[in-house]
């Protein structure tokens, strides 16, 4: 099974539930944190890291003794990563460049090589039993998704996965949450986390994969977030009240279970709802079964 | 003109709060929404659209039902595995490469133009605001943040004022880049957490790479006292301005719920008076960054 930590709403707590679940469980579990641009379950994990690569992606190499500047190149590509001036040079922006493979597969000359970019890079290891991957985004580099895709793809098929997603709605939490089981999205009671929410949850939706929902430091703000939740029919798997001693634990690096190890038992209780979730999307049957029998 | 954009990397610490309590102290300004993902920024400033615009930016492959003969050539050059083995294109996938389009011998892959979002000029209680929403799950957010900025600049320049504030992204990815590049300045909001250390020195390479100046300001310092020091001596020898702290404190929250500033919400509050002098050494930095 994998699950992803999604939360529209930046700082609402995606990385707490991600390394404190992942730490809580009595089975094997990978960490995927997919949070290229800002990756923090390190900071909390300490994995000991055992691997580590520079992740590229492909971009146009141009052989200028063949290319006849016949402009095929620049007329597919759609993200202005070559202009051709006519009769006079070629040149490339591989900044921009997107690795769709159209420049080098429509040359006809075979001018076109593929050069490489470097995205980030990848890093695995282990912490206490978690199988830990994930990257790192070169400062100065734009595109997230590829480096995304690639720590998904370093991934142990078969066995537990969480993924701590980025915030937002767009490309890179696309990438981090597709192809998952259960997405589960975390928020605050306030009106910012719920506005965030309402979107981050029509992206999962359009998606089409099964969402749950964890509202922390409740107690703060207004309780709007759990009405939303009931009238999207999104269930609460989770709550966990605002608590000053769990944000200074917090800030110093710690883990809530390790701080406050009652919230062990709370955190397996969210694995066992989790899986209830995904149970009862993959088997409706079952599920209208059960509401006849509880009739 | 000035523009200063307000970022954190760590999503959370406090940006929106604190723009908004900034767009209550500032005057001659416009204000800019660029962290168009997850723009928040309009619950607090209640804006009044005076302008309303789609944002159309790049393509999506759709692949005719009727003209496709099932070939298989679009499926493999396609390097986001975007085309379903019954030939249906995901539109989440897709990048809009046009490879597919350009290989198809039916030509039977059309190419419509995406409407990824709205833009929007509306009239606040602080004055003009730029802002935007981002389609669910769409792309291109970098050049509908580059388009905002543009527009807030616009306005500025037609009516005269003299300051841009922008609420910029978290990350450090393609929207940050896009709301960073060419500003006077950008204030960092970060937190006195293991977390907010690490992704703020990741931004602050990032502002670096850009030669935007960076000026800081610990949002909820007294959560860890010692890790605010750090903070602290991290930015004087990086030589990055440091523009106050302000304290943890629930009125930020709860001027939230109420729509309304810190300011607005309590006169004469400890938070208040921090983010009072903030916004000062910020006007001040400003200035200094410009004479030079």
């Amino acid at each position: 099974m994998i699950i992803s930590i999604a939360s529209g709403k930046g700082g609402t707590g995606k990385t707490t539930v991600a390394v404190n679940l992942a730490v809580s469980l009595n089975e094997k579990v990978q960490l995927l944190d997919c949070d290229v641009e800002e990756p923090n379950a390190h900071v909390f994990l300490h994995p000991g890291i055992d691997h580590r690569e520079t992740v590229t992606v492909a971009v146009p190499e141009i052989d200028r003794s063949r290319c006849t500047l016949c402009g095929e190149c620049s007329n597919l590509c759609q993200f202005k990563a070559i202009a051709v001036i006519p009769d006079t040079s070629i040149l490339t922006f591989p900044e921009m460049c997107h690795s769709c493979s159209g420049c080098w597969t429509v040359c006809p000359e075979n001018a076109i090589s593929k050069g490489a970019r470097d995205v980030g890079i990848l890093e695995s290891g282990h912490s206490n039993g978690v199988v830990f991957i994930h990257g790192r985004l070169r400062v100065g580099e734009a595109m997230a998704p590829p480096l995304i895709k690639q720590v998904r793809r370093k991934a142990e098929p078969g066995i537990l996965t969480i993924i701590d997603a980025p915030p937002g709605t767009s490309c890179p939490v696309i990438s981090s949450i597709r192809d998952t089981d259960v997405v589960l999205l975390v928020t605050e009671p306030t009106p910012f986390g719920l506005h965030d929410l309402k979107l981050a949850h029509a992206a999962v939706i359009s998606l089409g994969i099964p969402a749950g929902l964890i509202v922390n430091r409740v107690g703060i703000g207004d309780d709007a977030v759990f009405g939303y939740a009931e009238t999207a029919d999104l269930p609460v798997l989770m709550e966990i009240p605002f608590d000053r001693r769990v944000a200074e634990a917090y800030a110093k690096g710690q883990l809530i279970v390790d701080a406050f190890p009652e919230y062990r038992k709370q955190f397996q209780a969210l694995y066992r709802n989790v899986v209830d979730l995904a149970a009862d999307h993959r088997a409706p049957a079952h599920l209208e079964n059960r509401q006849v029998l509880s009739a | 003109m000035n523009e200063i954009i307000v970022i954190s990397g760590k999503g959370g610490t406090g940006k929106t709060s604190l723009v908004a309590a900034f767009a209550k102290l500032a005057e001659n300004k416009v204000l800019c929404d660029a962290d168009v993902d997850a723009a928040d920024l309009h619950l607090i400033t209640a804006p009044v659209i005076q302008e309303q615009h789609d944002f159309q930016s790049g393509h999506t492959a759709v692949i005719a039902a009727d003209r496709c003969t099932g070939c298989g050539i679009c499926r493999d050059p396609c390097q986001f595995d975007a085309i379903s083995e019954d030939y249906v294109v995901d539109p989440t996938a897709c990048e809009g490469c046009s490879v597919c389009v350009h290989f198809c011998p039916e030509k039977a892959v059309d190419f419509p133009l995406n409407s990824c979002g709205q833009w929007f000029v509306s009239d606040t209680r602080f004055g003009p605001m730029v802002h935007a929403r981002l389609g669910i799950a769409e792309e291109n957010s970098g050049k509908l943040v580059s388009l905002v900025r543009q527009q807030a600049r616009r306005l500025a320049e037609e009516q005269g004022l003299s300051l841009i504030l922008t609420e910029g992204p978290p990350g450090v990815g393609c929207p940050v880049i896009a709301a960073i590049g060419g500003a006077t300045g950008v204030l960092l909001v970060t937190e006195p957490t293991v977390s907010g250390i690490h992704d703020m020195q990741r931004v602050v390479e990032l502002a670096a790479h850009f030669h935007v100046p960076v000026m800081i300001s610990i949002n909820k310092w007294d959560l860890n006292p010692e890790m605010t020091s750090k903070i602290e001596d991290y930015a004087r020898k990086s030589g990055l301005f440091l523009a106050g702290n302000i304290p943890f404190d629930q009125i930020f929250t709860q001027a939230m719920v109420q729509g309304q500033t810190i300011f607005e919400y309590n006169h004469g509050s400890e938070a208040g008076d921090a983010v009072q002098s903030v916004w000062e050494n910020i006007l001040v930095r400003l200035s200094e960054v410009v004479s030079h």
